[in-house]
């Protein structure tokens, strides 16, 4: 019996010799990720025509994914000039000493020809070089006229890959573009890709337009608008052109947002001075309401699960944030700071709210829980508002306006996108002055 | 009569020197610097031969008083010896059962001579002397968790609310270079739904052959040779 202590006793003293010393690493570096995107290759020249060797694929192309990359604010891209190695061979094998030299921690290559069917096929790969092996590595095909596209799913790809997330590249934005003296505004509905690009006008400028905002599921787009004087919400898609009213409603209908699943539209509606929330179903048309309230109560934005809804309400005095559930039933006040809170926008990741917060004379937008609790606010400004999630819910956009000079000419509305960290914030390029923004799902979903 | 043909002579070197863009050269210019600063510090420190007097042998009447005066004079290793800052795993090696007696008459002596030296210590090197259970000091510790941090960049979209730490285990060779990486829990990189923990683990990957070969302390291989790096970013990523 002792013998068998006494092994038992040099066994545990031998494992115990053997167990490795353990260290917590809860510090690293916050700043990003250095990555090199090498230009790329074109495998079959003879078959680009003259339009498409003008659009210089092999650099362009690498550049959508730079810019994308460089914007998220997740990844350092390194200049051109330093790449050591060639394009086709970056591609085919990379010398990773070449890009360790750099300093690259990650490299994109690529690859492009045209296909016996006259398509546009790209090749990329993902390298991590610090480890020495490819770790993502995808063909794309499409028109030739899609090349940007293929950029955007490619830099989604590289994005997912890094951080485990889906990325937001391949979306577009739609915005009220704004024009003209403060008293004359012309206001139209317009959209573009996310990085500013194929800017188009939906509307004329006929009528004021306002508060845009997209259908999570297809590309059909509420707002509200001024026709004939009337503000009513609208239906339009933007694929076919066709636009319809949303309800007939005896008064003021305004801020619209869909429902998750796009099958209902959440407004406010105004009567008499008063305004409560409603929803309507878009197949049935049945309207309900979920607010009945003598104070003001707007701004609706269902959670992603459909199940609870977030609006502002100055039913205690001042606008304050409230959640109930879809049904408008428990309704509970979650803002809790001084000032007052208004716009709130359910993350599509469920765990945030977005909202801008007028403090001091002071706007910020700033995110909270869901509870109400962990208010942070993220930017600080002279006039902003309207924050919308990308769809992955990491990053908002929302419009600024700068103070105008005497006699109220110089100033000017134009969009910005914030990262929830704070740190990232981002002007984004309109043809005109913008505000409203509203972010789509993306669109190879 | 065929034309002779004038071949000019250039010196080979001139042309197989890759032109770098001036940033690249920058860049590679710091890291031949750097890599020059990193030998100088690798160089092991020179061999300490005793002075041997060759001249004068001793005579007998002398030795005694030569001893005595060796004790008298500081003499380093000679007191490493008798206080070195050991861990309790040696402190049990060094323990010899049939020296009890002669230790306790010596105790009192060392104890005050220990102590002496300890405040010493704590003085001079904040604290280094506090041992952890595997017998690296804080101080090492330290050292080793600041190579870690300058070399990973840790993954800014990842939650802050998820169990994610990613724990890998090194094997160490004398000079600090490692052997072979091992995540402890590969298994759950492959997972479907652990986008993050594969992304974090890479991360931690990364950093760690970045930071190869690590700055090691020059004794007690023993000790360090297998370490165990836990990396949880919530604490960054929470802000």
């Amino acid at each position: 019996m002792k013998k068998i202590y006494f092994i038992l006793l040099i066994v545990f003293l031998n494992t115990n010799l053997n167990a490795a010393v353990k260290i917590d690493i809860t510090r690293g570096n916050l700043e990003p990720l250095p990555a090199a995107v090498s230009d790329f290759y074109i495998d079959n020249p003879e078959k680009f025509s003259e339009g498409i060797k003008k659009l210089n694929l092999e650099s362009n192309l690498p550049k959508v994914i730079k810019n994308n990359l460089k914007r998220s604010g997740l990844f350092y891209i390194l200049d051109k000039k330093s790449h050591i190695q060639k394009p086709k061979l970056s591609h085919l094998k990379p010398r990773f000493e070449d890009w360790s030299l750099i300093k690259a921690q990650i490299m994109i290559s690529g690859k492009i020809k045209i296909d016996e069917k006259g398509r546009l096929r790209v090749e990329f790969r993902l390298w991590d070089v610090v480890s020495a092996k490819e770790i993502e590595g995808l063909a794309l095909f499409a028109t030739p006229k899609s090349w940007r596209r293929i950029g955007h799913i490619i830099s989604d790809k590289i994005y997912q890959r890094m951080t485990g997330e889906e990325g937001y590249f391949d979306t577009r934005i739609i915005y009220v573009a704004e024009s003209g003296p403060k008293d004359r505004r012309i206001k139209k509905l317009a959209i573009m890709d996310q990085d500013g690009a194929n800017n188009k006008f939906l509307t004329l400028g006929n009528e004021l337009v306002l508060t845009p905002r997209f259908n999570p599921n297809s590309q059909l787009v509420t707002y509200m608008s001024y026709f004939k004087n009337l503000p009513r919400v609208y239906l339009l898609n933007i694929e076919t052109g066709v636009q319809e009213i949303v309800g007939d409603f005896p008064g003021m209908t305004f801020a619209p947002r869909f429902s998750p699943n796009g099958n209902k539209v959440i407004m406010s509606f105004a009567k008499d001075g008063n305004s409560d929330i409603y929803t309507m179903d878009l197949k049935s048309r049945v309207v309900e309401q979920l607010t009945s309230h003598p104070s003001i109560d707007t701004s609706p934005s269902y959670s992603p699960d459909g199940r609870f809804v977030v609006f502002n309400s100055d039913r205690s005095g001042f606008q304050q944030l409230y959640v109930m559930r879809s049904d408008g039933r428990k309704v509970k006040r979650i803002s809790r700071g001084k000032g007052l809170y208004g716009t709130p926008v359910w993350s599509p990741r469920g765990d945030l709210i977005a909202f801008t917060k007028i403090f001091k004379g002071k706007f910020y937008i700033g995110v909270m829980r869901t509870d109400g609790s962990g208010e942070r606010l993220l930017t600080e400004n002279f006039y902003q508002e309207a924050p919308s999630w990308s769809p992955n819910g990491r990053v908002l956009i929302f419009y600024r306006e700068t103070a105008a000079r005497k006699k109220g000419v110089g100033a000017s509305s134009k969009l910005w996108s914030i990262d929830i960290t704070g740190y990232n914030e981002v002007k984004l390029k309109t043809p005109s002055d913008a505000s409203d923004p509203s972010w789509s799902s993306l669109l190879s979903k | 009569m065929p034309p002779i043909i004038a071949i000019d002579l250039i010196q080979i070197s001139d042309k197989t020197q890759l032109p770098f863009a001036p940033k690249a050269k920058e860049i590679i210019e710091k890291i031949k610097e750097k890599e020059k600063e990193r030998l100088v510090t690798k160089q092991a420190p020179p061999k300490i031969i005793p002075k041997e007097k060759l001249d004068a042998v001793p005579l007998p009447d002398n030795i005694k008083k030569q001893v005595e005066e060796k004790k008298k004079k500081q003499n380093p290793e000679e007191v490493k010896e008798k206080i070195r800052q050991s861990s309790e795993f040696e402190k049990k090696e060094l323990f010899d059962p049939n020296k009890i007696a002669a230790l306790i008459d010596k105790s009192k002596e060392e104890q005050a001579d220990i102590q002496a030296k300890k405040s010493l210590d704590i003085t001079q090197s904040q604290d280094n002397t506090v041992s952890l259970d595997k017998g690296l000091t804080i101080t090492q510790e330290d050292a080793i968790k600041a190579q870690i941090f300058k070399c990973w960049n840790i993954p800014l979209g990842l939650p802050y609310d998820e169990d994610l730490t990613v724990r890998i285990k090194l094997q160490l060779k004398p000079d600090g270079s490692i052997m072979s990486s091992e995540i402890l829990d590969h298994a759950r990189m492959n997972k479907p739904g652990q986008g993050f923990y594969r992304v974090l683990a890479e991360s931690a990957l990364r950093a760690v052959k970045l930071c190869d070969p690590l700055k090691m302390p020059t004794t007690g291989y023993n000790k360090w040779k297998d370490l165990q790096l836990n990396f949880d970013a919530k604490e960054m990523l929470k802000g």
